[in-house]
């Protein structure tokens, strides 16, 4: 990569830390925020600040993806339904110092595991290759997409379809009373059973 | 000194801990659960693409197009099951899914 130096320290090196440490910030922000709004937005500038990341090594089709996709529809989702949803929320906010104990040590078990694991290992890999075998990172990607992992493609809108389909199905609810229009009865209907003929006597009504 | 991988492991287990720590802490809340869950789902992509990028093999960043995927389905599912919990039940606490008596 080439940039820049502040000092000893590369720039990209800067840019990371801030990252990161708003990624961390706001990420501890969303399971601690009193108001599900207030999570709900940390969790976009989570998102938004991670694929800040992803730019940074250069995979900025996953970065483009994780803003269109996360911010765009999940987090829009989120937000729909926390302010659909009419619910006393410094209520459920109750335990939360009473679990955080627990939740802090299953955290640090986490954490100290991952570390272990991580850096025993001591891998240094420093080379960044962001797209392999093509000009662009886009251009990499779809070059195999469409060809290799054609299959995985169609099976991932396929996901799609029935995650729709399915949110669709347990959402939506037909109310007793209302009319909607039927298309299929309204053409069925013939003259037969929609008219009928009534002898009437003169001078006299129905 | 350069990013090396070990940088992004780092961060991604930081958020992958909150994720976890954020389901352990909000029990009552299903909403923030799922937020958390969305939080794992990101640390496993940065997790993906750091090591597709500093591996130079491009599979790792299909397989994080295939989690984001996986993710905005769930998002969306869990999402229709909370809104028809609620028109059900009147709150979202976890602790009153006990409908089935499991």
């Amino acid at each position: 990569m080439a940039a820049g130096n502040i000092g000893a320290v590369p720039v990209e090196l800067i840019a990371f830390y801030i990252l990161a440490a708003i990624v961390t910030f706001s990420a501890i922000a969303v399971i601690a925020a009193k108001n599900p709004v207030h999570s709900v937005l940390w969790l976009i500038t989570a998102f938004f600040t991670s694929a800040g990341l992803l730019v940074l090594i250069g995979a900025e089709f996953l970065a483009m993806l994780l803003v269109v996709v996360y911010v765009g529809a999940v987090a829009v989702l989120f937000l729909f339904v926390v302010m659909m949803l009419d619910v006393d929320f410094v209520e459920l906010k109750q335990g939360f110092l009473s679990y955080l104990p627990f939740g802090a040590l299953v955290g640090i078990a986490f954490i100290a595991e991952i570390a272990l694991a991580t850096f025993a290992r001591g891998s240094d890999m420093a080379e960044l290759n962001p797209s392999p075998g093509a000009e662009t990172n886009a251009e990499a990607i779809g070059q195999v997409m469409y060809t290799e992992y054609l299959l995985l493609f169609q099976l991932s809108g396929i996901v799609l379809l029935v995650a729709m389909i399915g949110a669709i199905v347990l959402t939506l609810r037909h109310k007793p009373h209302v009319k909607r229009q039927n298309i299929a009865k309204q053409t069925a209907r013939t003259r037969k059973d929609a008219t009928r003929r009534i002898d009437v006597e003169s001078g006299k009504g129905l | 000194m350069d990013i090396t991988i070990n940088h992004f492991l780092a961060v991604s287990a930081m958020l992958f801990t909150t994720g976890v720590v954020g389901i352990f802490v909000n029990r009552k809340n299903v909403i923030v659960i799922l937020m958390a869950i969305e939080l794992i789902l990101l640390s496993v992509n940065i997790n993906l693409v750091a090591f597709s990028v500093f591996s130079g093999t491009i599979a790792g960043q299909i397989f994080a197009m295939l989690v984001l995927t996986v993710a905005a389905a769930e998002a969306a599912v869990g999402l229709a099951i909370l809104v028809v919990f609620f028109r059900n039940r009147g709150d979202i606490a976890v602790e009153s899914v006990d409908l089935m008596k499991g």
